[in-house]
């Protein structure tokens, strides 16, 4: 055991004094600071110090200390003309920075010796308690135990801090017709587990403490009981049950909109790219025109087919603006790889996936004015953000929602400029021209 | 082949382990199960430092996304150009991190490493079934890490599209650098990895079924192979699905198929892909992905079964619903991967189906945490480090566990889908607590593996740092994603809304690096040890399993005359009427007779008569209510 740790004892000062070493090599000699040098030589003096209360292992912790600093002396050797080469090529990194370095280096060091050395004096404390015959060999079970229930009180804190700090950070009740039974929902899952949570926690980690191994104690051989198991079994069972109706019923409602509600409600497109998005209103006629992604051009980026006569009322909007208390049908489509449509405070979310359109159907119950008033920040917004990995840009992609008044919509929806363009349209009208004109020869031919 | 083995005699044997072993044999390429097991354990070890190293970096990113660090310049030249990261080798980061912490990690890690030594010796078997597979297996993975960690030496850098690697991102390389090269490396390095698990896998199923020593019958097994055989099935039934998956991705970004792509407009450009759907490539890879966090956490339940019984001195409070809640778990786990995908698109009816299944699959594991607890009562406790490491993994695994209840309701999902909130679900559930699984696996079974104890303070000190590291690091995840804060974000400026989590952020980062340097401690405790510890007694924890009937020499193998016989199951720790508080399962029932029960002799009516004639004459009186 003594052995044992003169050798940890000798490898961490080696360490140490290789990094003091390091310092006066050479190759590292323009980064020399006087007060990392003399952090350095204090630190190596410090532990010279307490290795000297071991004069045995001195002559071996120089040897030691010898053969680390000859491979950190070699690497250093090496990493310095990396460095050069960096030099030749690219911008020059300030000296300082591997000063930085090698300070929080040896600062972590340092910190293991100081461990090292609360270990060797606690295990030099064990050694005299056992020579004078007072060591209690359960002594460090019962302080792991009582630091076990230690850590249930911190842990129970801490997770009450969570909820009452950070909770109320976090938690914005939701502003749609839908998101307030998420919410309820979300609330009594929370109560049953925070109750489980607790509750197993100060069983598991009060147990280790009154059951701790001591003197004399003997475990109670129980290997089963059929029916605490059946009951421990049968009653998660029940409450997954509950949560699960609860749950699958909420899921339908959302997901499962009848055909007659999905028609009558606003209509609004909502295309992904990287790393923005796109909203189309349909306009006058109530219907969105088709999209083709092979009609892809710089002028009409979004794909949309001008033959369909549906596309050319298409409103082009540069946030996404819904009207209160009305229902709002979203068709989520990506022009490239996949995103995600996701609004926190309505507790909306939807994959926009190449290839096909996903649908999400909600009724915003608040405005963006009262909900200012409402958290007391007139500057907030409810955030569109995109929710699914899609390249450097995905931390950036946002769009800004505006919950307003129907009147307010209305007058919005009629400053918006239409898709059609008149570019666009002059664009359409050309390539139609040459369509009917092969047309003309075609049937002439 | 195993037949030949196991009928080896002891003679036999001793003339057999006499040949020449060179170092290439014994060491590189060793085909003996405890060599193997020590192979997968340190390259788990170097590639969990390593993903744990990418961890760090981007937590650095998280924390102070506004400072520059120039020494990231110094190691990662352009990814930092002026010391601040770029947002794709963000994404490169959390993606390799992922897929190494998952893959290498705690599958080939853990259960690797465990399978590999616990079976054998368990089982009382010689060695593996075929113990070239076995070596093929380890060669397999090892390859494929060498060739994961090869990709960030890639000009493009490493695959970036998530672990996921969901297509479209992850098979058009205009959309993300990482999906060039790197990608390709990813595929190939995975498609490795699965030979690697399914040679692993054949190997551990055969051997559980044909290789069990006389006596050792499934009901007696130890809990710990009972994990390790189940666990086997599952990666033998969903790793191939995910080969597929590889492959055609592997397909959609070389050979110019459409398994995956459709209506792509790709930075200006209309791609000639028609007809796939992402939707595919996500149900194919959730078929494994999600399997697969059970062939990450049902070794590291096994290990902390036989952990937790045998520092409690008492035995394992419902064995046999512990296996069936296993094989409930096994059987379920193939039905559930569709909650992965409630918001992308899928019938949402189906969506609501699995939710069903999700759910119900939480039962099983409620009973696995509620039969610790039950263990724990009225036991015998000794905190080694490694039952401090057990009861950590069963506190992560009920907080983590819990939080799946929002997360398998699909309702729920809508809000809480893709945001930190998911990040601290699985990190405390499948990663923190296979971790401590892992961990409390290697401070158990060290003595076994390398004939030395690991020094105990320090261990100590690693189980607490890392305990308090863990929780501080994911547990206020939980509320910035109820606040809606996406994973897989670079920066969180971009939002006004979460800029209050930046001293949150801050927390975690320091949790994040002060647990990251307490591994330091069990790097230095694990690999000083080797040389330096105290020497091992045969069996140093007291334990009934056979693998502490071995020498504590490794010899091949394993025992150097006849194989053990098995009498009874593993769990007969402080029976009433033994001298000692443990019973190893090489005893038989005829010197134990002052504490055999009536429920031990199943049913041998000759066995009960001989036993009771006995406790007439000795004045023993047995209590039913004990069997």
């Amino acid at each position: 055991m003594k052995f044992k740790i003169n050798n940890r004892f000798r490898a961490v000062l080696g360490c140490l004094l290789a990094v003091g070493l390091l310092f006066s090599t050479p190759s590292f000699a323009f980064q020399q600071d006087s007060l990392a040098q003399d952090t350095a030589v204090s630190a190596a003096s410090d532990t010279v110090e307490e290795g000297q209360a071991d004069t045995a292992a001195t002559a071996a912790t120089a040897e030691g200390g010898e053969a680390t600093a000859a491979t950190t002396t070699s690497k250093s050797s090496s990493s310095s003309s990396s460095s050069a080469s960096v030099l030749d090529e690219g911008p020059q990194i300030d000296p300082q920075v591997y000063k930085n370095m090698t300070y929080y280096i040896l600062l972590f060091l340092i910190l293991c010796t100081v461990v090292a050395v609360v270990g060797k004096v606690l295990s030099i404390y064990e050694l005299t308690r056992k020579m004078n015959g007072r060591y209690n060999p359960f002594a460090n079970n019962t302080f792991q135990s009582i630091l076990l229930v230690i850590f249930l009180v911190a842990f129970l804190g801490f997770v009450y801090y969570g909820y009452v700090v950070w909770g109320d950070w976090a938690w914005r009740s939701a502003v749609t017709e839908h998101g307030e039974r998420i919410d309820t929902m979300f609330i009594v899952t929370t109560v049953i587990i925070t109750v489980v949570l607790v509750l197993v926690h100060i069983l598991l980690f009060t147990f280790p403490y009154i059951y701790r191994m001591r003197k004399g104690t003997k475990a109670y051989y129980y290997p089963h009981n059929d029916t605490i198991e059946k009951i421990w079994t049968i009653v998660p069972a029940i409450v997954l049950t509950v949560l699960v109706l609860f749950g699958f019923f909420t899921w339908r409602s959302i997901t499962n909109v009848p055909e007659e509600l999905q028609k009558s409600a606003i209509q609004v497109e909502v295309l992904g790219e990287q790393f923005q998005w796109q909203v189309r209103y349909p306009g006058a006629d109530g219907v969105i025109g088709k999209r083709n992604y092979k009609l892809t051009t710089p002028m009409n980026s979004y794909g949309i087919d001008f033959n369909d006569k549906h596309a050319w009322d298409d409103i082009q909007a540069s946030d996404i603006v819904i009207p209160v208390n009305k229902s709002v049908r979203f068709h989520i489509i990506s022009k490239d790889i996949i995103h995600s449509f996701y609004i926190p405070d309505f507790r909306v979310q939807i994959n926009a996936v190449p290839g096909m359109t996903n649908y999400f159907q909600f009724t915003p119950t608040m405005t963006t004015e009262d909900m200012r008033e409402k958290m007391d920040d007139p500057k907030y917004d409810f955030i569109m953000l995109c929710n699914k990995i899609c390249g450097s840009g995905h931390y950036n992609m946002q769009k800004k929602v505006i919950v307003v008044t129907e009147e307010e919509y209305k007058e919005w929806l009629s400053t918006q400029n239409k898709y059609f363009t008149e570019d666009l349209q002059k664009e359409f009208a050309a390539a139609n021209a040459e369509v009917s004109k092969e047309l003309t020869t075609a049937s002439l031919n | 082949m195993s037949s030949t083995v196991i009928s080896h005699g002891a003679a036999h044997h001793d003339a057999h382990d006499h040949h020449q072993e060179t170092f290439l044999t014994k060491y590189i390429f060793s085909q003996d199960h405890k060599m193997i097991a020590k192979q997968f354990l340190i390259t788990g070890i170097v590639m969990a430092v390593f993903a744990m190293v990418l961890s760090i970096l981007f937590r650095i990113q998280l924390a102070w996304p506004d400072t520059d660090f120039p020494i990231l310049e110094v190691f990662l030249g352009k990814w930092a150009e002026g010391g601040r990261m770029k947002p794709e080798f963000f994404l490169s980061l959390v993606t390799i991190h992922g897929t190494m912490m998952v893959f290498f990690v705690l599958t080939a890690g853990l259960s690797g490493t465990f399978s590999n030594l616990l079976i054998p010796y368990q089982l009382g078997a010689r060695d593996m079934a075929s113990p070239l597979m076995n070596m093929l297996s380890y060669w397999f993975f090892f390859t494929a890490c060498v060739i994961m960690v090869a990709s960030f030496f890639v000009e493009s850098g490493p695959a970036s599209a998530g672990w996921t690697i969901y297509p479209p991102l992850s098979s058009v390389p205009t959309s993300i650098p990482g999906s060039g090269l790197g990608m390709t490396l990813w595929l190939i390095s995975m498609t490795l990895f699965i030979a690697s698990q399914v040679l692993g896998g054949v190997n551990y199923i055969s051997t559980v079924l044909n290789m069990r020593t006389k006596g050792m019958d499934l009901w007696k097994m130890p809990l710990t192979i009972w994990a390790f055989f189940l666990t086997a099935i599952v990666g033998l039934l969903s790793f191939p699905v995910l080969v597929s998956a590889v492959v055609l991705l592997f397909f959609d970004r070389s050979v110019g198929t459409s398994f995956y792509l459709s209506d792509l407009v790709v930075q200006g450009e209309i791609l000639p892909n028609e007809g796939g759907s992402p939707i595919l490539f996500q149900h194919l890879f959730w078929f494994l992905g999600h399997p697969e966090v059970y062939i990450v956490v049902m070794p590291a339940l096994g290990l902390t079964s036989e952990i937790i019984s045998t520092n409690s001195r008492k035995p394992i409070f419902g064995y046999h619903a512990m296996v069936y809640s296993l094989v409930g778990i096994t059987v379920l786990s193939f039905i559930v991967w569709g909650h992965h995908m409630f918001v992308t698109g899928m019938n949402p009816f189906l969506g609501g189906v699995f939710m069903i299944t999700t759910l119900i699959i939480a039962v099983p594991s409620a009973v696995k945490a509620f039969n610790y607890i039950a263990t724990l009562w009225r036991g015998n406790i000794r905190f080694t480090p490694a039952m401090m490491f057990a009861i950590g993994m069963v506190s992560f695994f009920v907080s983590g566990g819990l939080t799946g209840l929002y997360l398998g309701n699909a309702a729920l999902d809508i809000n809480l889908h893709d945001t930190y909130f998911v990040v601290a679900h699985f990190h405390l559930v499948m990663g923190s607590a296979s971790i401590f699984g892992m961990l409390a696996g290697v401070y158990h079974w060290y003595p076994k593996m390398f004939g030395r104890m690991m020094d105990t303070r320090l261990g100590y000190l690693h189980f607490w740092l890392t305990f308090l590291g863990a929780y501080l690091v994911f547990f206020p995840m939980h509320f910035m994603g109820i606040d809606g804060v996406p994973r897989r974000y670079y920066t969180f400026t971009a939002f006004p809304f979460m800029d209050k989590w930046i001293s949150v952020n801050l927390l975690i980062t320091w949790a994040a690096i002060v647990a990251g340097l307490a591994q330091v401690a069990f790097l230095w405790n694990f690999f000083a040890s080797i040389w330096k510890g105290k020497k091992a007694t045969q069996n140093p924890w007291n334990s009934n399993t056979l693998e502490w009937t071995t020498p504590v020499e490794h010899i091949h193998g394993n025992w150097p005359g006849e194989i053990p016989t098995v009498y009874r199951w593993p769990y007969d720790y402080s029976k009433p009427g033994h001298d000692t508080d443990f019973i190893p399962q090489t005893v038989p029932f005829s010197e134990t007779m002052s504490s055999n029960l009536p429920h031990d002799f199943e049913g041998n009516e000759e066995a009960i008569r001989i036993q009771e004639e006995w406790n007439k004459a000795n004045n023993r009186e047995v209590t039913e209510g004990e069997g």
